[in-house]
């Protein structure tokens, strides 16, 4: 047949590799900077470098360009090699790149300038949102024409998670970015208000913030779980049955857990309630999943001594089960009533957020890399594991602090005096804050080094490389 | 809560959607065997060679050539 004739697209999943591994490094150093600010508060330097713009700043790098470069480069590797076709409208696929490089660069710009529509994982503006919207689509027709021209019959299940999270945060972005731009003297500017109005706005928010979440950050990187995990591995998932039960049961439970970031605030107290209850039933298919990824090793324990991706990869699992156990804890009401609002939700975050995302996401490049520059494996595996453990170190200081720190502040706020006073200023809470800040400084500091070990690596493998793409190859025991 | 009467239709229409794409996917023989692409992806070798490693298939147990045992 022709198709093996054809080479599968290599160039785009190298891009968006190599820019994972820089913006991590980005986003990683503002994170580690706004982290000092917080110890050091005389480092916030005029407005433009101020801790309000720089925080989303951190997490518009971290979330869209270190995760976002990752999901790309990764379901564009998994879409072409288990589809066994080329992908689809190489032009379209080179402009998600530098289309999703413009959208980063202009946040990076933007942001510190103070342009923002407030929301809390998509603050930019209007004008980018469109670019967004654009390349989103594209990223869209390019992943669903490659599935379309596959040569199997069969659609692996990592391609299901890829595919829902593109469709998902499509939806997501129209809805929650939808705004009215601001005319001055009937010229359009830059500055927009969202279409959505008080209490409104804030569970449309959240039913996006929750969701961004839920499939950008979990069914994504779920599918470069279900994918690199049995590559890397050299075994077949635990159990394909249940990885498909796990996508079914993930996407159709969903959708509502947004609320229970707003428990005690204006929204019905019921809508908080049905928030608590989807998040708490998410535990089920979460933990599948995880358990489905970790028995992948079961009876070749014996790898994850020698093999750091697998560490790297086994490790970001065992995150997502504490964080996926840890989340829907704290969307009860009465926990979350001393969770709220305090350092015990940052720690929450990063715990899914370093843990998982960005565990598995650099497991994933270790393996992605030598492949891509055609060598037989990373230019220093010794490198890979000093990583490891800088990184889990570094994790472990981060959650730890923030859990100490969190629970202490919460504790000290609800605590009264009996004649129902405050037994505390709210000063004092930040006060006795201060040492875990920063220990949260030191566990942060600890990850950037880990990237910065792995960029090193990284351009050590890509020295005499080779670009060349790989050849389609049938797949092995296909039937119709 | 009036910004519900436009998130549980919404809802409503994805949860059809997926309904309609889980019944394809039914059809269509997605979920006729449930043990073998596990194993398939395993059969499709994409370990680079490099440049002087040709021939023979890099550390066994790091890369993962193993999938083709």
């Amino acid at each position: 047949m022709s198709e093996t004739q054809s080479m599968y697209n290599y160039k785009v999943v190298r891009q968006f590799a190599v820019m994972t591994v820089i913006w991590g490094i980005v986003g990683m150093l503002v994170g580690v900077i706004i982290a000092s600010q917080l110890v050091w508060p005389e480092l916030n330097f005029g407005p433009w470098l101020s801790y309000g713009r720089l925080r989303p700043l951190h997490t518009n790098a971290v979330i869209f360009a270190f995760g976002g470069c990752a999901l790309f480069a990764t379901s564009y590797y998994v879409v072409q090699r288990t589809c066994h076709a080329r992908l689809f409208a190489g032009g379209l696929a080179a402009f998600t790149f530098w289309g999703w490089q413009l959208v980063i660069l202009l946040a990076a710009i933007s942001l510190p300038l103070g342009f923002t529509q407030g929301k809390e994982y998509a603050e930019l503006e209007w004008p980018i949102d469109i670019l967004i919207t654009v390349v989103w689509v594209s990223y869209a027709v390019v992943f669903f024409g490659t599935i379309a021209k596959r040569t199997v019959s069969h659609i692996y299940v990592a391609n299901w998670f890829f595919g829902a999270m593109i469709l998902t945060v499509a939806v997501l972005h129209l809805v929650n970015s939808a705004a009215v731009p601001v005319l001055a003297a009937g010229i359009l500017t830059p500055k927009s208000y969202s279409a959505y109005a008080g209490v409104q706005d804030a569970m449309i928010q959240w039913w996006y913030g929750h969701n961004a979440v839920g499939f950008f950050l979990t069914a994504g990187f779920l599918g470069i779980m279900y994918y690199f995990v049995p590559k890397q591995a050299g075994r077949p998932v635990y159990s394909y049955r249940l990885s498909v039960v796990h996508f079914w049961a993930l996407i159709f439970t969903y959708m509502w857990a947004g609320p229970h970031h707003l428990h005690y605030t204006a929204l019905p107290d019921w809508t908080q309630s049905v928030g608590m209850i989807f998040s708490l039933i998410l535990l089920a298919p979460s933990w599948g999943g995880m358990i489905n990824g970790i028995m992948t090793l079961s009876g070749a324990w014996h790898k994850l001594r020698d093999d750091p991706i697998l560490k790297f990869l086994i490790t970001s699992l065992s995150f997502y089960g504490m964080s996926t156990f840890e989340g829907p804890m704290m969307s009860i009401k009465t926990v979350n009533a001393l969770s709220h609002y305090t350092d015990w939700t940052v720690g929450h975050v990063h715990s899914g957020a370093l843990g998982w995302v960005a565990m598995v996401t650099i497991g994933s490049m270790y393996y992605l890399l030598p492949r891509l520059f055609g060598k037989p494996q990373m230019h220093s595996v010794k490198l890979m594991t000093v990583h490891f453990w800088v990184a889990t170190i570094g994790i472990v200081l981060y959650i730890a602090s923030m859990w100490i720190s969190g629970v202490m502040q919460g504790l000290m706020w609800r605590s009264g005096n009996a004649d129902g006073t405050l037994a505390y200023s709210f000063v004092e809470s930040v006060k006795v804050t201060y040492p875990f800040y920063a220990i949260r400084l030191v566990g942060g500091l600890l990850f950037l080094c880990g990237m910065l070990i792995m960029a090193y690596n990284m351009f050590k493998t890509m020295a005499g490389g080779s670009t060349a793409d790989a050849p389609v190859l049938l797949a092995a025991g296909q039937h119709a | 809560m009036e910004i519900m009467y436009l998130l549980i239709p919404l809802s409503v229409i994805l949860v059809f959607l997926i309904g309609v794409v889980f019944w394809w996917s039914l059809r269509s023989g997605q979920f006729d065997d449930l043990e073998g692409p596990g194993y398939r992806i395993l059969m499709d070798d994409d370990q680079a060679r490099g440049e002087n490693a040709s021939t023979t298939p890099p550390d066994q147990h790091r890369g993962s050539a193993a999938a083709n045992e």
